[in-house]
């Protein structure tokens, strides 16, 4: 964080009226589900995922003041949320070994037969993507945001974010369509490992 | 960078592509409704009590 927000931040703390305090809650009330379905995406386990959006939303109301009303407190909130998720993870990281296990485990069966693509066979194609390809996929192909934005939330380049989403459908769409989401302990992996092999190399070939 | 090549394999490429873009979407709408489904769920009513809570510790300390 720049040090010349400081100052405007201090003002604002000191100017805020309940007023602020209402509105500004209820926009985050309404902030609670979509907060809720990014945690899940990253944590897989409902439970932990439940835990780390009520942490995001108690670090925003906390943060409040810093907030520009009027400014994309969804974008906001995300950023807040994805932060603690890594910060936790770098607590401790064997519960983030736990993660693709956890999230192989809560499978929801609620398939369509007709659906081509099976909502579990999706959610386990997920897993086996590299996190930050998944969470750029996720941000732009089902949380509506803009590449500019999703690069905010990530805190990275507008350009680092296309390549990430661009190469998570490609490395989905073949997970997919060779079901090497079928685990099958090592085999599964060693395809996986190809998979993304080959995803790289079409993504710098073009 | 044009390439020639037979016209055979230009119209299968191009087949191939389709299909590509079609299974994408696929995977879109079933990504948007896997999230979907979690933004649908109900809130639990912790968090609205967590909030609650936060609320009136705050203007109790001003």
């Amino acid at each position: 964080m720049a040090e010349d927000e400081l100052h405007p931040k201090a003002a604002a703390a000191a100017a805020r009226r309940p007023a602020d305090d209402e509105a500004f809650k209820r926009e985050l009330v309404q902030l609670i589900p979509h907060l809720r379905a990014f945690a899940r995406t990253l944590c897989g386990d409902p439970a932990a995922a439940d835990d780390l959006a009520q942490d995001a939303m108690m670090k925003a109301w906390d943060a409040r003041a810093s907030f520009q009303m009027g400014t994309n407190m969804k974008a906001w909130t995300f950023m807040i949320l994805r932060n603690q998720f890594y910060s936790e993870k770098r607590r401790s990281w064997r519960q983030s070994q736990l993660d693709q296990e956890a999230a192989e485990r809560t499978l929801v069966a609620v398939d369509d037969p007709e659906a081509p693509v099976a909502l579990d066979e999706l959610r386990q194609g997920l897993a086996m993507l590299p996190p930050e390809q998944r969470e750029a996929l996720i941000l732009v192909g089902a949380g509506g945001f803009a590449y500019e934005e999703a690069a905010e939330i990530c805190g990275c380049a507008v350009g680092t974010v296309k390549s990430r989403v661009s190469r998570a459908r490609r490395a989905l769409h073949v997970i997919l369509d060779e079901g090497a989401y079928e685990r099958d302990g090592a085999a599964a992996g060693d395809a996986m490992k190809s998979i993304l092999a080959d995803a790289e190399r079409l993504s710098t070939v073009r | 960078m044009i390439e020639q090549r037979p016209s055979e394999e230009r119209r299968r490429s191009s087949a191939a592509m389709d299909e590509a873009r079609l299974r994408q979407q696929a995977i879109g709408v079933r990504l948007r409704q896997m999230f979907d489904e979690v933004v649908n769920e109900q809130v639990p009513e912790e968090f609205l009590e967590i909030l609650r809570r936060a609320d009136s510790r705050s203007s109790e300390n001003g």
